[in-house]
C-alpha cells in the first residue's frame, strides 16, 4: 500500500514539530526516516499511526484521502506501529498479549496459538506462546509485537528506533524479517537516527531536521551526504588516544557479584587510571550488576574491591562517592535524574555546600555555567523530563563531580543522535586524560571497539579476561558474545 | 508538582495551555459545589439558607469564631507537618495516632508536674512533651517503613489503632475519674493549667502563634533550604535520589519526625487549649482533615492557610445546621470537604491526561 503524507503540520505549544512535511512511502520498499533526536520523525509516524492528531495536512493511502484520528483507525486502514518501548502487558503470556488486540467476545486460544506460531515461524522468530512477557528481552517483545500487528492485517509497518536495546543477533533477525515483509509487498517505515542501520536495511531514505524534510536519497548513497543533511554540516568522530596510566584505580579480586539469575565471578581485574574498559555482551548478562557493584550500589557477595589502593568491599555507597566514583545509569529518568525537578534544582542537589539555606545566586551561576559548558538545550528552570534524551544525558554529565577516579556508565550514548554521541565521547576522553578510569557497558559494538582500551565480554553467566581492544574486531566480539571464549 | 515553583519564562512554551489547566481547576470547584447544591435541594433545603446557616454558625458570634480559630490551629499544625511527608512521597495516614500520642504525653506531664512547678512552665513542658510524643510515634511509622518495609499507610493505620487503644486504656484505667470511668475523658485539669484565651472565647493566642510559626517554618524549609529540596527529590524519585547521593533514609525519617512533631503539638493544644483533659477522640479527626487540606492544595504550603480556614469554618459552622434547618445534618461538612477533594483530584487527573495527549 502506498502511503502519502501531504503538507503535515503539528505544533506542540511553541514548537513546530512537523513543518509542512510531505513524504511518500511506496509499497514493497523499506523506507528509512532519518534525523537526529527532536527532528520530528517520531511525531510524524505517530500522526500516521493515530497516536497523535495533526493540526493540518492530509494522509492518502493508495491515492485516497483517509482520516486517522486514533490507533484503532490506523489499524483499520492497515497501518501498525512498533514503539521504541513495545506496548505490551508484562504480566500476561505471549499468547495472551497476542490475543489482546483482537475483537469479539470469546477468546479462541487454540486458533490464536496456531496463528501466532504460523506467523512467527514464517519470519524465523522463535516465540514461546506460554512464556511471560516480563521474562522476554526487548528484542523478543518486538518480535511479538510485529507478529501481533501482522495478525491484525497490517500492510504498513512502522518501526520507531527498533534497534536500540536489542542484541546484534536479534537485529539481524529483525532485518531479515523486514526484508521478507517488504518482498511480500508491505510498506516498511524505519525510523532511526543510526546511519549504519539505515544503510544496511533501507531502499530509500528521507532525512528530517528541525521538523522539516531536508532531503531524500536512494540507498546506497554516500554517508557523508546523509550526515550533512542530518546536521547541516559534516561531522568527524573523536579519536581515542592512549590515556591509561601506571597507577591502578580499581581492583577486583575473587569478586562474586549477585545478579537476578546467577553469581558472576571475577577472579582478578585491575583497571588503571585513565583507562577505558568496555563491557560487551547481550543485555542482562551481568554488565549492569558489575557496574553497580563497582560503584558501590550493590555489595559484593564475596571478595575484595580496592579503589586507589583502599579496600572498599562492604562499604556503603556514599563512601564510594566520596572516594570519587560516579555512576551514570542507562535509564536516565528512572535512575539518574529526578522528573519534576528543574536543571537548577539538580545542580543545587549536587552543589558542594554544607549550608542549610539554598544559595540561589551560587546555584544560578553554577547552572548557567553547566548549561553553557555542556551545551544543554534548556533553561535553568526547565524540568528534566521535558529535555530531549541527548540533553538529559548532557545534564547527567554536567552533574558529575570533578575530579573523579572512576566513572561507571551504562549505555553512554543510547538513544542519542550522532552529534550528541560524539560530543559526549569527546568529553569522556577529556576526563580520561585527567586520569579518570571509565567503565562502560554498551550494546553498540562499534562504540566498544572505538573507545575502549580493553574489553570485557559478558556471556552465559561468565565474564572473559580483559582483551586488548586494538586487536579486536566487531566480528570476533560477536563470536565471544555468543559464548565462545 | 508545585504550581508556584514554575517560573514564568520556563512556562513560556506552554503559555497557551496554562489558562486551560486553570479552567480544569475552577471547573472542578464549580462541579463540586454544584453537586453539593444539588444534594441539598434533593433533601429539601435551599442551598442559600444552608450557606447562610454555615456562615452564621462559624462567624456569627465571638464564641463560634473562637472555636473556628482553635480548630484552625490544630489543623494548620497537622497540614504543615503533612506538607513534609507528602513532598517526601509518603502518605502519613498515621497522623491521627501522632496527635493522640502527643496529647497523651502532654496529659502525662500535666498530671505529673501539675502541682510541682509554676503553671506556665508545666504548660510549656506539656507542649514540649507533646511534640516529642508525636515525633516518636511518627518515627516509629518511619522505622517500620524504612527498615521493616511496611507500607507507611498500613503502618500508620495500625499505629493509629494502638494510640487510640492506649488513650482509651488510660482513660478507663490508670487515669480514670475518681469514682466513675467515663467516655467523657479524664478529670479536667484545674483552670491554672489552661492556656490563656482571647477574651471570653476559647481561642488561644499561644496556639495561633505556634500554628502560624509552624506554617511559616514549613514554607521556608520547603522553598528555601537544601533539606526541602532533597525531600522533594526523594519524594519524586527515591532511586535516582539515592544514586545522586542523597541520604534517602535520613530524609524519609526526618519527614516522619517533623510531621509527627507538629501533629504532637496539635495534640498538646487539644489538651491544654481545647478540652483541658484527655478524651478518647482527642484528635477529633483533624489529622485526616489535614490530609484532605494538603491533597486539595497539591502539597503546596502557600495555599494551606486559606483552605484550612475554610475547612475549619465548615466544621464549626456545620454544627449549627441541625438546629436551624430541619433536613440537613452537621455531617454535611464532611460531604462538602470530601466532594471538594475528590473533584479537585479528578480535575487534576483530567488536566494531566489532557496535557500529556
Amino acid at each position: 500500500m502506498d502511503v502519502e503524507l501531504i503538507h503535515i503540520h503539528k505544533h506542540f505549544g511553541e514548537v513546530h514539530a512537523n513543518d509542512d512535511v510531505c513524504v511518500r512511502f511506496r509499497s514493497g520498499t523499506i523506507h528509512g526516516l532519518l534525523g537526529e533526536n527532536g527532528a520530528g520523525k517520531s511525531t510524524l509516524v505517530k500522526i500516521l499511526s493515530g497516536y497523535i492528531t495533526h493540526d493540518s495536512g492530509d494522509i492518502a493511502l493508495d491515492g485516497k484521502l483517509v482520516s486517522i484520528q486514533t490507533p484503532t483507525d490506523a489499524i483499520r486502514h492497515g497501518i501498525g506501529m512498533l514503539h521504541q518501548d513495545p506496548l505490551d502487558f508484562p504480566s500476561l503470556t505471549v499468547l495472551e498479549n497476542f490475543m489482546a488486540g483482537g475483537g469479539g467476545l470469546w477468546l479462541h486460544r487454540r486458533e490464536a496459538r496456531r496463528r501466532l506460531c504460523e506467523i512467527a515461524s514464517s519470519l524465523n522468530f522463535s516465540l514461546d506462546p506460554d512464556a511471560h512477557v516480563s521474562e522476554l528481552t526487548v528484542g523478543e517483545r518486538q518480535q511479538l509485537e510485529i507478529v501481533r500487528l501482522l495478525a491484525l492485517g497490517v500492510q504498513v509497518l512502522i518501526l520507531d528506533e527498533p534497534t536500540t536495546g536489542i542484541s546484534a543477533v536479534q537485529k539481524e533477525q529483525l532485518f531479515a524479517a523486514l526484508r521478507q515483509l517488504a518482498a511480500d509487498g508491505r510498506t516498511i517505515i524505519f525510523v532511526s537516527h543510526k546511519l549504519e542501520d539505515v544503510e544496511a536495511l533501507c531502499d530509500e531514505v528521507t532525512v528530517m531536521r528541525q521538523g522539516r524534510v531536508v532531503g531524500s536519497a536512494a540507498i546506497p548513497c554516500s554517508p557523508a551526504q546523509l550526515v550533512e543533511m542530518m546536521f547541516g554540516k559534516p561531522l568527524a568522530p573523536p579519536i581515542k588516544p592512549p590515556t591509561a596510566r601506571e597507577e591502578i584505580a580499581l581492583e577486583l579480586r575473587e569478586a562474586l557479584i549477585r545478579t537476578n539469575t546467577f553469581d558472576l565471578h571475577v577472579p582478578h581485574l585491575a583497571v588503571r587510571c585513565g583507562e577505558v574498559l568496555g563491557l560487551a555482551g547481550l543485555e542482562g548478562s551481568g554488565q549492569q550488576e558489575f557496574l553497580a557493584a563497582c560503584s558501590g550500589l550493590i555489595p559484593l557477595r564475596h571478595g575484595s574491591l580496592r579503589l586507589n589502593g583502599r579496600e572498599m568491599a562492604h562499604r556503603p555507597y556514599h563512601s564510594f562517592m566520596r572516594a570519587g566514583v560516579c555512576y551514570l545509569p542507562a535509564d536516565r529518568l528512572r535512575d539518574g535524574l529526578i522528573g519534576g525537578l528543574t536543571i537548577r534544582e539538580h545542580v543545587a542537589l549536587r552543589a558542594p555546600t554544607r549550608s542549610f539555606f539554598l544559595d540561589e545566586p551560587l546555584n544560578a551561576r553554577l547552572t548557567m555555567e553547566a548549561i553553557r559548558v555542556f551545551n544543554i538545550r534548556g533553561q535553568p528552570n526547565t524540568r528534566v523530563e521535558r529535555l530531549s534524551g541527548g540533553n538529559q544525558q548532557r545534564t547527567q554529565l554536567a552533574l558529575m563531580p570533578n575530579p573523579l577516579s572512576v566513572i561507571c556508565m551504562e549505555h553512554p550514548t543510547r538513544g542519542l543522535d550522532i552529534e550528541s554521541a560524539l560530543w559526549i565521547w569527546q568529553l569522556l576522553i577529556a576526563r580520561c586524560q585527567q586520569g579518570t578510569a571509565i567503565l562502560f557497558a554498551s550494546s553498540d559494538l562499534d562504540e566498544i571497539t572505538a573507545y575502549s582500551d580493553r574489553v570485557l565480554v559478558f556471556s552465559g553467566g561468565r565474564v572473559s579476561e580483559p582483551l586488548d581492544a586494538h586487536r579486536l574486531t566487531a566480528d570476533v566480539l560477536g563470536h565471544m558474545i555468543g559464548g565462545k571464549f | 508538582m508545585a504550581a508556584t515553583s514554575q517560573p514564568s519564562h520556563a512556562a513560556a512554551p506552554s503559555a497557551a495551555v496554562l489558562p486551560l489547566s486553570l479552567v480544569y481547576r475552577v471547573g472542578a470547584l464549580v462541579a463540586a459545589l454544584a453537586f453539593v447544591g444539588l444534594l441539598i435541594l434533593v433533601v429539601g433545603e435551599s442551598p442559600l439558607s444552608v450557606l447562610g446557616a454555615l456562615i452564621s454558625g462559624a462567624f456569627g458570634t465571638a464564641d463560634q469564631l473562637g472555636r473556628v480559630v482553635n480548630t484552625l490551629t490544630v489543623l494548620l499544625l497537622c497540614a504543615a507537618g503533612l506538607v513534609f511527608t507528602f513532598n517526601a512521597g509518603l502518605y502519613n495516614l498515621g497522623i491521627e495516632g501522632q496527635i493522640t500520642v502527643g496529647a497523651i504525653a502532654t496529659t502525662l506531664v500535666l498530671r505529673l508536674l501539675g502541682e510541682a512547678l509554676p503553671a506556665p512552665l508545666v504548660i510549656a513542658s506539656g507542649i514540649g512533651f507533646g511534640l516529642l510524643g508525636g515525633m516518636g510515634w511518627g518515627l516509629l511509622a518511619g522505622v517500620l517503613k524504612v527498615y521493616g518495609r511496611v507500607s507507611e499507610i498500613f503502618a500508620g493505620l495500625g499505629l493509629n489503632f494502638v494510640a487510640q487503644g492506649l488513650a482509651i486504656y488510660l482513660i478507663f484505667g490508670p487515669w480514670k475519674r475518681p469514682g466513675v470511668a467515663s467516655t467523657s475523658g479524664t478529670e479536667p485539669f484545674p483552670e491554672s493549667l489552661w492556656l490563656g484565651t482571647f477574651g471570653r472565647t476559647e481561642a488561644t493566642p499561644v496556639g495561633v502563634v505556634l500554628a502560624l510559626a509552624a506554617l511559616a517554618l514549613t514554607i521556608v524549609v520547603m522553598r528555601r533550604t537544601y533539606f526541602g529540596l532533597r525531600l522533594r527529590a526523594v519524594g519524586l524519585n527515591l532511586r535516582a535520589a539515592h544514586v545522586l547521593g542523597i541520604p534517602a533514609t535520613r530524609q524519609l525519617l526526618a519527614a516522619f519526625a517533623l510531621c509527627g512533631a507538629l501533629a504532637g503539638v496539635g495534640g498538646a493544644l487539644q489538651v491544654v487549649g481545647n478540652f483541658h483533659r484527655l478524651i478518647p477522640t482527642i484528635s477529633g479527626g483533624l489529622g485526616f482533615l489535614g490530609l484532605l487540606v494538603v491533597m486539595l492544595v497539591n502539597f503546596n504550603p502557600w495555599f494551606v492557610l486559606p483552605v484550612a480556614l475554610f475547612f475549619s469554618a465548615l466544621n464549626v459552622g456545620s454544627l449549627q445546621l441541625p438546629l436551624v434547618l430541619r433536613n440537613v445534618d452537621s455531617t454535611l461538612s464532611g460531604v462538602i470537604q470530601g466532594t471538594l477533594v475528590l473533584s479537585a483530584l479528578i480535575g487534576r487527573g483530567l488536566d494531566q491526561r489532557r496535557s500529556r495527549a
